[in-house]
């Protein structure tokens, strides 16, 4: 579907460079023909204002609240949420100079029980409240919703992988999130232009009436309502969406509520941002150049954006925090990167988030990504790694491999790793499924070797007192095939139901009207593979079955390379398995067509596949946690953090486009003596890495003591933030056993 | 990327890697798997990277480490020897002069008998020695000293390091090492005594007066 052309209401130009953008919906020509890179040094960026510090304060205090609550502050069991539905909602407001609550309180989370009623009023009944009577009458008798949809449709197989434990964290009883609408459109098209190109795309949307055309004609006309609805929610506050933005702090709030529509009327496990400083920076530049406002004001925008960016809730159930410990929203901002004609997008707005952590101190949200590049001006490259050992907040992706492969310059990241075109292309949460499980069902007949239900036929029982490697190996690849199809399946009916029951009206609303579509599956459990493997075919490994046949344990004689030390007679097996199995998968038929994507990501799943996994050939006992992402076994990468590094770069990202997770903890003193000498170290350990082709690395600098000492004094650590897989949680809202599997990772001691 | 090689002809009391000591111990390894890892580390240098040979006292291999710098150079890499400069014989001298980047000289004590009790030989002038013919080549050199309480860290030592080298222009700097006890538990290990035992560790306010002296005679003076 080809962008509408504009009928242009207010268009703002001045000041600016004109372009495609005037003409049609291109937000990246505004931005890269109006962009002012900036090479110098963080000596320009000040304080918080005074208003930004009040009303942070407050938010302290509230969520000070919330943690003494259980984490919850408090719920509205009234109102059913969207775009429209809240009355404003302020932190205090004569100090807010961006405004917006997803509520009409602070904290207060909401009711979005589309994804599925009963998780709404499971969530409620754990903190004593339910639905109010109105809400439940509906819902209960006569809405449907996504999750009722998915288990009407789901069959015995699926349920079966599902309950226990090969596929984990399926987006079936909740929202997929995922998606990333382009906020930026808002602050520079106002609302009016946009509905005017989706009613020609709606014009234009003809028969045959198939069921593919008919869909989209519903869709498009779903989003049309949600726009209007956006209008409504601004006019709460006193805000005109219908037009465009006219200056610096009407862009940011402009381009604010355009992200709060989404995250009122959705609650998906995560809720991009996507790539708005260098879009932000285009404003402030022209009000600053202009001394309409002075770098007090640039700020306070910034600071106070990313304070309401902070303060994004979703009503959860507990046992949503198996998965996604901490209450993460991810809120993930893109920043830096490069453009393909070689200039940076790094501007003094890049700085200005950044900085934020040192203005409101470290925090997990948003989940500030830097899209790496040894182009990316020095001064920045510096800045980062400064950021990243001062407060452990900030991760870093690999801005030239995702460039170069994936083809755009203006993406964001969507959820934790992932690469996702702005406003051109849109995702499929997999979630992901259990690939050490997978394993197990090659040297178990292809039964499940805890419960002992067949998962998969055609496996013959091994009665080998050795483990064999050749018939191992052949056996995963028939498991691998057989779960890739059941997963598969799953994925279709999730994405089938979730838009016929939870459609992201607004977010799609704000993206062209027939994107490109990614199905995010991922996988878990891989250093697991790898080193059975490797145990298998460079040690003796000998299964100790029970009385039924099943695997108990694992008795190795011998040694055996390990992943984690660039030894490439084992990283190869970590390589193959991703490869493998993202070809059994792209062999699949997708829903709207989708093409399939990988990654090798876990979330803090790690811990809960682990418990839902017996022993495995490599010596690990039944129970254990698994290492996060892609990272090696803790404890296994004895070689130092460059061969550890080296190790997971070794997965091909073509293999993986969804992207490569590897977290990185690193004891302060052995990145350096001083904070010159650990910042250049940084420097360079990210460059080196990404030169090997690696996607991701989320950094930690910090010693162990310091959270065995959050531990036993969570209130002296309230903002204590550390980076996991493809996220930053707040330390103290971890449960004690995910800060004992933190704690127990590889925390690098020399390069 | 650190290579430790084994065998030294020094017992110097505080020494950290005392398990480097014995010249029959350690792993042998060809210089092509040695290039090898450090190909795999290449990208992670940096400005500041390269290969640093420490021991135990290398140059005590001067002669294969000729062919293995040979090969880093060959490969971009950059080239550095943390020695205790006790060896200049002829292929020390190639090897300085062709394939080292950089020397750190390990500058123990300022007179003999300080020497010779805190590492357990003769110091007869060789490392000054080494020292002239480093500056003489006008190729990078640093120095670096331990500090040791009482030791080492008087004024009197420092204010003599200070004059002995203030004038050498191939010396980019000096690092000072405030002693530890990190190694102790590797020489009970080795069932050896530590002779260091009453030694204690610096105070921050030794550390910044040494800086401070070390300052007038030095362009850079850091404090590990």
């Amino acid at each position: 579907m080809k962008v509408a052309e504009l009928k242009n209401t207010g268009l703002q130009t001045e000041g600016f460079q004109n372009g495609d953008w005037n003409n049609t919906i291109n937000v990246r020509d505004f931005v890269y023909k109006n962009i002012t890179p900036y090479h110098g040094t963080q000596d320009f960026l000040i304080g918080p204002s005074e208003r930004t510090q009040k009303l942070w304060d407050v938010c302290k205090a509230e969520t000070k609240i919330e943690r003494a609550n259980n984490g919850v502050h408090s719920v509205d069991t009234d109102i059913v949420s969207g775009i429209a539905s809240f009355d404003a909602g302020y932190i205090d407001k004569e100090n807010e100079t961006i405004v917006g609550l997803q509520t009409d309180g602070l904290l207060k989370r909401a009711m979005k029980p589309f994804g599925g009623y009963k998780v709404v009023q499971k969530a409620l009944e754990e903190i004593g409240l339910k639905p109010a009577n109105a809400v439940n009458e509906l819902f209960s008798k006569y809405v449907k919703t996504h999750n009722d949809g998915v288990f009407d449709a789901y069959n015995a197989e699926i349920r079966k992988f599902r309950s226990l434990g090969f596929l984990t964290g399926l987006p079936d009883n909740y929202a997929r999130g995922r998606i990333i609408g382009d906020y930026r459109r808002i602050a520079l098209y106002g609302i009016n232009s946009l509905i005017d190109a989706k009613k020609q795309d709606l014009a234009h949307i003809k028969g045959p009436m198939t069921d593919a055309v008919i869909r989209l004609r519903e869709e498009v006309s779903e989003q049309i309502k949600a726009l209007k609805d956006m209008i409504l929610m601004g006019n709460a506050y006193g805000l005109d969406l219908s037009r465009p933005a006219q200056n610096a702090q009407e862009a940011v709030q402009w381009t604010y509520m355009a992200y709060l529509a989404a995250v009122k009327e959705q609650d998906g496990a995560a809720m991009s941002l996507g790539n708005v400083s260098t879009f932000l920076d285009i404003y402030i530049q022209r009000d600053l150049d202009n001394e309409v406002i002075g770098e007090i004001e640039a700020q306070e925008y910034i600071d106070q954006f990313v304070m309401k960016l902070r303060m994004v809730r979703h009503l959860r159930m507990s046992a949503y925090d198996e998965i996604f410990a901490g209450d993460p929203t991810w809120v993930t901002e893109a920043i830096g990167g490069m453009f393909k004609d070689g200039r940076t997008k790094v501007t003094k707005t890049a700085f200005r988030f950044l900085h934020t952590l040192y203005n409101l101190g470290p925090s997990p949200e948003p989940n500030i990504t830097v899209l790496w590049s040894p182009s990316l001006p020095e001064n920045f490259r510096k800045y980062c790694a400064k950021v990243a050992i001062d407060t452990s907040s900030i991760q870093f992706e690999n801005d030239d491999l995702m460039r170069e492969l994936r083809g755009s310059d203006d993406y964001g990241i969507a959820c934790c790793v992932s690469y996702q075109e702005i406003g051109k292309q849109i995702q499929f949460f997999g979630a992901r499924t259990n690939l050490a499980k997978t394993l197990l069902l090659a040297v178990n007949a292809g039964r499940c070797e805890i419960t002992g239900k067949q998962m998969v036929k055609g496996i013959e029982q091994d009665n080998d007192e050795y483990l064999d490697f050749d018939k191992v190996m052949a056996n995963f690849k028939l498991a691998m095939t057989e779960v890739a199809r059941v997963y598969n399946d799953s994925m279709n009916i999730i994405h089938y139901m979730h838009d016929k029951y939870y459609y992201e009206k607004g977010q799609m609303a704000l993206i062209d009207t027939n994107p490109a579509i990614n199905i995010a599956y991922g996988i878990a459990g891989l250093s697991i593979v790898a080193d059975s493997l490797s145990a298998i075919k460079y040690a003796k490994v000998k299964p100790i079955r029970n009385e039924d046949g099943l695997t108990v344990s694992f008795e190795i004689e011998g040694e055996f390379p390990k992943y984690g030390n660039d030894d490439d007679r084992v990283d190869i097996f970590a390589h193959n398995a991703v490869e493998d199995f993202n070809n059994e998968l792209k062999k699949l038929a997708v829903y709207k067509n989708a093409e399939p994507t990988m990654s090798v990501l876990t979330i803090t799943s790690n811990v809960v596949y682990g418990k839902k996994t017996g022993a495995t050939p490599d010596g690990r006992d039944a129970g254990v946690p698994f290492a996060p992402g892609a990272n090696p076994m803790h404890g296994r990468d004895t070689n130092g953090a460059v061969a550890s590094l080296n190790s997971v770069a070794k997965i091909d990202y073509k293999d993986s486009q969804d992207g490569v997770s590897n977290t990185f903890s690193i004891v302060p003193k052995s990145l350096g003596a001083t904070d010159t000498e650990r910042i250049d170290n940084l420097v360079a350990t990210l460059t080196g890495y990404f030169a090997h082709g690696a996607q991701h690395l989320n950094v930690n600098v910090l010693d162990k003591d310091t959270l065995l000492d959050a531990m036993e004094h969570p209130e002296n650590h309230p903002q204590l933030t550390i980076r996991v897989s493809g996220y930053a949680v707040n330390f103290i809202r971890l449960t004690r056993e995910q800060q004992m599997e933190v704690i127990s990772r590889s925390f690098h001691e020399s390069m | 990327m650190v290579v430790f090689l084994q065998g030294c002809k020094l017992r110097c009391q505080y020494c950290h890697n005392p398990d480097t000591i014995d010249t029959q111990g350690g792993t042998a390894y060809t210089i092509e798997d040695l290039v090898k890892r450090a190909l795999r580390m290449k990208s992670y240098f940096g400005n500041n990277g390269g290969v640093t040979v420490s021991g135990g006292e290398p140059l005590l291999q001067a002669k294969s480490l000729i062919p293995f710098f040979k090969r880093l150079k060959e490969e971009g890499i950059h080239t550095n020897i943390d020695t205790n400069g006790r060896l200049l014989n002829h292929p020390t001298t190639e090897l300085l002069d062709h394939y080292a980047d950089l020397v750190m000289l390990d500058i123990k004590h300022m007179n003999e008998a300080g020497f010779q009790k805190l590492a357990g030989a003769k110091n007869k002038e060789t490392t000054f020695n080494f020292a002239k013919y480093r500056e003489a080549s006008g190729k990078k050199m640093w120095l670096r000293y331990v500090l040791i309480p009482g030791i080492t860290n008087t004024p009197e030592l420092l204010h003599q390091l200070g004059t002995y080298f203030k004038d050498y222009k191939t010396i980019e700097k000096i690092e000072l090492q405030p002693y530890h006890k990190l190694g102790v538990h590797k020489w009970e290990a080795l069932g050896w005594e530590y002779e260091l035992k009453d030694a204690r560790e610096n105070t921050q306010e030794e550390i910044d007066t040494a800086v401070k002296i070390l300052s007038s005679y030095f362009k850079e003076v850091k404090a590990n």
